[in-house]
């Protein structure tokens, strides 16, 4: 499509979203990432049929985790969409980069304590 | 199994404050089972504490253990060889393992990481519920299986009582009546007559939390 | 006679007897009591005096019966299990019977978590059948729970509460039966406003000969308002308000109401009156102990007999 991808966007790829853990999520934050968003297939179209539904799941609790802990739990999102939909992956980038833009860098690298 | 919950982050943070070396001290047991304290909770504990003090600008230095189980002295003295290197225990298992750390490393506070809640089992994936209240003396043999100690809110042995609606408990919409469970069940097994009328006498409550801390003793099973 | 209760006295004759509630203040004002029983002198024969209601705190049963005993009623303590152990319980009933009070209604006490006190520990040490026995081994065989012998019985007239209306439906007269077996004298319904479903209930009742060893007092609640009714209809379990009563209240402007909800009230009692196996009538109206008079007057139950 030679759609303009953002640079800093680092894409790891999974078979399925389901194969994501709580652990992975908080470890990132641990290690100070601004910003982390999960990109699983649309509600009801899950190659695996329910990973991205206990993907949800996780990324509902390690929010939770993540505003206990002073970290503003924007910074953490799921989104869904199909395989072939070009356009909304880089739409969905370029959001999520100005959402954390926004917000700055993590309060984990800064070291100036709760952000909200 | 012994069903516990972790304790809300902030609690755990408040408790931990003053040290800079912790061990955190998970069991492979009850808690592992309802994901509460075993080694992934371990591992998300110690990240979660680790990601708070780099907040605050703060070193913290953690040991990540996770034990068989904390209510074996053999296990609990796995540690014995490092414990010395550090300021404080956070055990997640329950409150037993809890207990038998501060008894056995007397030297450093054991502090709890959840809250053990019930003795209970699991209804489905994520959900547990409380089953017995360890009274000491079951009757279930008397209720067709189903505990009015632990089912019923106010522990009735002869209900319902008035305030059983539509097989719900009084006190939330959510909990089945417990004496409606037990005459459904006595009706399945056909004892139904034969035990609803009979009046159940006044618990010996001795035997349960009432009479003070209790023990059991095997001694064909003792050295 | 098992007491020196008029209660007893009254329904062994035979007549239709009258009891109401009071519910004591939430402080300690000997006066709130008083004013409340002022309202029913010459109305009731025994008088119930509440033991925390909906776990709420509140001064103590065992305390208003005695300021109402001065006044010259025949009170009725109402306690729970809720709160007390045996041995509370116990000590309670030998310092009822001391002081006077002839009358003990036994029951389980609603669960704290609905009170103004949730955090509290509760008791349940026995529930109220249990309780009813332990009334009935003190005052006939003159025992303690454990089996021993006490020096002076509790002279007690025993009652016990029971639902028509609550759930499980079948189980309600056999657990009826259960606290006739413990030692209930007299039984306190919940209040009635379906009375084709309480006819249907005293039925079972007769034909299991229950009201023969047991005085059934039915239950009966002045209606202040439509919202009212829709309140108990809706909000409180075990209680079953027919939807013709709603409408009729409806029917009628918000002012008459009140006057409306009296006049179904003797409507009820003179219809209980008529029910095999009913012996009478308890009035209870919840602030509004006024009409308990109006109530008992407009449904012929005035002057209450010498006994």
């Amino acid at each position: 499509m030679r759609l303009d991808c953002p640079p800093n966007v680092k894409i790891i790829r999974l078979p399925c979203t389901g194969r994501i853990d709580t652990i992975h999520l908080l470890r990132a934050f641990e290690g100070g990432i601004d910003g982390l968003y999960v990109a699983g297939c649309l509600e009801g179209e899950c190659h695996f049929l329910t990973g991205n539904l206990q993907a949800k799941r996780r990324v509902e609790y390690v929010k939770g985790v993540l505003k206990a802990l002073g970290i503003n739990p924007e910074r953490l999102q799921m989104y869904n969409l199909s395989a072939a939909m070009g356009s909304r992956f880089v739409e969905i980038a370029r959001e999520m980069t100005e959402r954390i833009w926004q917000l700055g860098p993590s309060p984990v690298r800064t070291g100036k304590g709760r952000e909200v | 199994m012994v069903v516990a919950e972790q304790k809300p982050l902030e609690e755990i943070l408040e408790m931990i404050k003053a040290y800079d070396q912790l061990i955190v001290a998970g069991c492979k047991g009850c808690v592992a089972v309802c994901a509460a304290g075993g080694e992934k909770e371990v591992r998300f504990l110690a990240s979660a504490i680790r990601t708070a003090r780099k907040m605050e600008g703060r070193e913290v230095e953690i040991k990540e253990v996770t034990l068989e189980r904390q209510c074996d002295p053999e296990y609990v003295e796995q540690l014995r060889a490092f414990v010395g290197e550090y300021q404080a225990i956070l055990s997640i298992a329950c409150g037993v393992g809890v207990q038998y750390l501060a008894e056995h490393y007397r030297e450093i506070p054991a502090l709890p990481g959840v809250n053990t809640t019930f003795v209970g089992g699991a209804e489905k994936q994520g959900l547990w519920t409380e089953r017995c209240q360890c009274c000491g003396n079951c009757v279930l043999h008397l209720t067709g299986g189903i505990c009015p100690i632990t089912r019923c809110s106010k522990s009735l042995l002869n209900g319902p009582c008035g305030g059983s609606s539509g097989g719900k408990c009084e006190i939330d919409p959510e909990v089945p009546c417990g004496w409606q469970l037990i005459i459904d069940r006595l009706k399945e097994l056909g004892e139904f007559e034969r035990r609803y009328l009979e009046i159940l006498p006044p618990k010996d409550w001795s035997t349960s939390r009432d009479g003070g801390p209790r023990k059991v003793v095997r001694e064909d099973l003792m050295k | 006679m098992k007491s020196s209760s008029r209660l007893e006295r009254v329904l062994t004759a035979g007549y239709f007897a009258v009891t109401s509630e009071c519910g004591p203040p939430r402080g300690a004002d000997p006066e709130a009591i008083r004013r409340k029983g002022e309202l029913l002198r010459g109305v009731v024969d025994a008088v119930n005096v509440t033991d925390c209601q909906t776990a709420v705190v509140r001064m103590s049963s065992l305390s208003s019966c005695l300021l109402l005993k001065e006044m010259g009623f025949e009170p009725i303590l109402q306690m729970v299990t809720r709160d007390r152990n045996r041995i509370a319980i116990q000590s309670d009933i030998l310092g009822a019977a001391a002081l006077g009070i002839n009358n003990i209604l036994c029951l389980t006490g609603d669960h704290q978590r609905a009170g103004d006190h949730p955090q509290a520990k509760n008791v349940f040490d026995l529930d109220s059948i249990q309780l009813i026995a332990a009334v009935k081994a003190m005052r006939d065989e003159g025992k303690f729970l454990n089996g021993e012998e006490l020096t002076v019985p509790p002279k007690l007239f025993i009652g016990a509460a029971a639902n028509p209306f609550a759930d499980p439906f079948e189980i309600r007269v056999l657990r009826l039966a259960k606290k006739v077996a413990a030692g209930a004298d007299f039984i306190q319904t919940q209040c009635i406003y379906n009375l084709e479903r309480f006819r249907d209930w005293m039925k079972q009742v007769v034909d299991m000969g229950l009201h023969e060893k047991v005085f059934i007092l039915a239950g009966v609640t002045p209606l202040k308002s439509v919202g009212m009714a829709r309140y108990m209809k809706n909000m409180v379990p075990g209680m079953d308000v027919p939807d013709e009563l709603i409408a009729r209240l409806k029917g009628v402007p918000k002012e008459k109401q009140p006057e409306e909800g009296v006049k179904i009230a003797i409507e009820t009692v003179e219809q209980l009156k008529e029910i095999e196996g009913v012996s009478g009538v308890h009035i209870m109206a919840i602030e509004w102990e006024e009409k308990v008079r109006e109530i008992a007057e407009g449904a012929g139950l005035l002057p209450r007999p010498e006994v």
